[in-house]
């Protein structure tokens, strides 16, 4: 169990003074010019040591992405962009960073962007967070008055430029190209890759994206050292990270916690344990709605980390933990996730946008159980000919959830087809016949 | 100037929509535009173009009462921005927040994303169907207060359920609490934002039971 002492995110239900003066109070800027002095490659392989995962969903190791970037500064300047689009259903973490804890990713934005040889960081904050983005925007204007972003950020000598730009409502935007498409003024369409962002980013320059989370845990990596961060959680599955836990828990919340914590544990000691029990758990989401789906029976055991989660053919993503107990149909459940992927869809790739509006209206027939038994199978396989084959991960993610419920929930399908023949050989009919 | 409106009854999904003849920013909303044009490199204005939308809706909220953009908002962001207006009409209809026809007063944007419906989000709809009147999705009241809208997970899971009127979040709802935040919306007195049931932000109901220690 995590101890307050170790944790990151101090101010996360906006108890305290979200400023700078509360910030600092609560270690923010602290000795950020000394950090800055260690230099780049310095700064890079502290964040190796550390073991940080990308917090975003893939899990892709934060000190070696960073690495990626061009060593030297050609005519083509290098950008940081920031990813707080967040939008993945269940999850609600960098929320709570950028109204309630924005300086810490303000002074992970000027490390990083030193780190990779930026002079500017854009921060792509989902339109709907209008107040939040109002937070983020005082803390920048707070930061760049007190000298420590701008032309000298922190008297280091290093020319620091950080602006908050609104997304308006567009859930493709999460993905990092879709993310520079949108950036530039256009419509979020994702771009193929290669050219990697690292290589042809926002505005044909090199450019890195991270997650929220990754950049404002940063600062408290460097300060506390490689070897604090890496001692929390479990092996390749470093530090702690803030869980969403929503559905049917008796409290739901968020809160921070070593990665590897046993999710019933997660859910018992800080949600108030599933509604009416463990035992009335039907099934969770372990990290936002494109992961598949767990069953009571893999829950009961279940550590929360990337790899944990990886070997149960589910994975971490966000840490958004959504929880079902077995009032739930989750058949409709499930169907409602299609409809979010259906709406979000692109459309730029034809397997995402002719099969998430086919796997919805499919779903949807699942939930009345007007269907064949044998349309469970062609569905399963309608959903593998949509993974892989699209220029982006919403094609995935669209299937994962799908097939996650066939794989442990056939029978409930199953059995809901029945149940509609049933009701139509009813003895009435029968009788007029 | 028949073309781009007869574009325009297409991106409404063949609604009319009477378009006005005139659209101009103020004094205050060039002052915005200069600052958000320069956050981008020369020659890449074109990345304002989402600000500028937003500038121009909320132009227009404030002049006539409802946030929407009409073709001679967009075009004077075009020209604003040096892009071909074909360019803007595209990414004010590629993202949802940008209204393309007229709405009411107050936008209710319902999340009815899993997480949401899992904690009740069904009675919230319920609700606001009741108390406005509205029978269907993006529809506005007979009297012009509201426009319900259905929305994808807004981002605010472990306080379901929630919608957001206009820019503002409401969170924890249940049908009381709802009727509650309309009633207060009808007589333009909108409730303190966040959660309907007073807890501290997305802490679990009852008070924190973490970072108890930290005093600052």
């Amino acid at each position: 169990m995590l101890q307050d002492s170790d944790r990151i995110f101090t101010n996360l239900y906006g108890e305290h003074d979200w400023t700078l003066k509360g910030a600092q109070a609560r270690g923010d800027w602290d000795g950020t010019a000394a950090i800055l002095a260690r230099g780049r490659d310095a700064i890079i392989d502290e964040m190796k040591a550390s073991g940080l995962r990308g917090r975003g969903g893939a899990g892709f190791p934060t000190g070696l992405k960073w690495s990626f970037m061009p060593k030297t500064e050609s005519e083509r300047p290098h950008y940081l962009v920031i990813n707080a689009d967040e939008s993945e259903p269940g999850t609600c973490k960098d929320r709570d960073i950028m109204r309630h804890d924005p300086h810490k990713l303000v002074e992970g934005a000027l490390i990083a962007s030193f780190a990779m040889g930026a002079h500017t960081a854009f921060i792509y904050i989902r339109g709907e967070y209008y107040n939040e983005s109002k937070n983020l925007q005082a803390a920048i204007d707070q930061a760049y008055e007190a000298g420590l972003i701008g032309p000298n950020a922190c008297g280091s000598g290093w020319k620091f430029d950080c602006f908050v730009h609104r997304g308006a409502g567009a859930y493709i935007c999460g993905e990092e190209t879709a993310m520079l498409e949108s950036l530039e003024g256009k419509k979020g369409l994702p771009r193929l890759k290669p050219p990697f962002p690292a290589a042809v980013g926002l505005y044909g320059c090199p450019t890195t994206v991270n997650n929220v989370e990754s950049i404002a845990v940063a600062p408290t990596i460097l300060r506390r050292g490689a070897a604090w961060f890496s001692g929390l959680g479990r092996p390749n599955n470093a530090g702690s990270k803030i869980f969403c836990i929503s559905g049917h828990v008796n409290k739901p919340c968020n809160v921070e916690e070593e990665l590897g914590i046993p999710l019933r544990e997660l859910i018992d000691r800080y949600c108030g344990g599933v509604r009416g029990g463990w035992d009335n758990l039907l099934e969770v989401i372990p990290g936002g709605s494109s992961v598949p789906l767990l069953p009571k029976s893999l829950c009961d055991d279940m550590l929360m980390d990337f790899d944990s989660l990886r070997a149960a053919k589910t994975g971490l993503g966000t840490a958004a933990v959504i929880v079902m107990d077995q009032s739930t149909d989750l058949i409709r459940a499930i169907a409602r996730l299609s409809q979010f992927y259906k709406h979000e869809s692109c459309g730029q790739c034809t397997p995402c946008r002719e099969g998430t509006g086919w796997m919805m209206r499919v779903m949807y027939r699942m939930v009345q159980g007007r269907a064949e038994i044998g349309e469970i199978d062609m569905l399963d396989q309608v959903t593998r000919q949509i993974e892989g084959h699209t220029i982006c991960a919403l094609g995935d993610a669209a299937a994962w959830p799908i097939q996650g419920l066939i794989r442990h929930f056939r029978p409930m399908m199953e059995d809901r087809i029945a149940a509609y023949r049933a009701s139509l050989a009813s003895p009435i009919r029968m009788a007029a016949e | 100037m028949a073309s781009d409106n007869t574009a325009m009854v297409e991106m409404a999904g063949g609604t009319e929509q009477i378009q006005p003849a005139h659209f101009a920013f103020d004094a205050t909303d060039e002052a915005a535009i200069a600052m958000h044009v320069a956050k981008y490199p020369a020659g890449r204005q074109a990345s304002a173009v989402l600000p500028l939308l937003y500038i121009a809706q909320e132009r227009m909220r404030q002049t006539t009462g409802s946030a929407w953009l009409p073709v001679v908002a967009m075009d004077e962001v075009a020209r604003r921005l040096d892009m071909p207006p074909i360019r803007v009409y595209e990414v004010a209809t590629f993202y949802l927040m940008f209204n393309t026809t007229a709405i009411g007063t107050w936008h209710l944007q319902i999340c009815t994303t899993t997480p949401c419906w899992l904690r009740g989000s069904d009675e919230v709809v319920s609700m606001c169907r009741a108390f406005t009147g509205i029978k269907g999705w993006g529809e506005t009241s007979a009297d012009g207060k509201f426009t319900m809208a259905e929305v994808e997970c807004l981002g605010a899971c472990v306080n379901a359920p929630m919608m957001q009127v206009n820019n503002d979040y409401y969170e924890d709802l249940d049908a009381a609490s709802t009727r509650e935040l309309l009633e207060a919306l009808a007589r333009g007195a909108p409730p303190p934002i966040g959660s309907m049931k007073h807890r501290q932000g997305s802490a679990p109901e009852g008070g924190p039971t973490t970072l108890t220690t930290i005093k600052a």
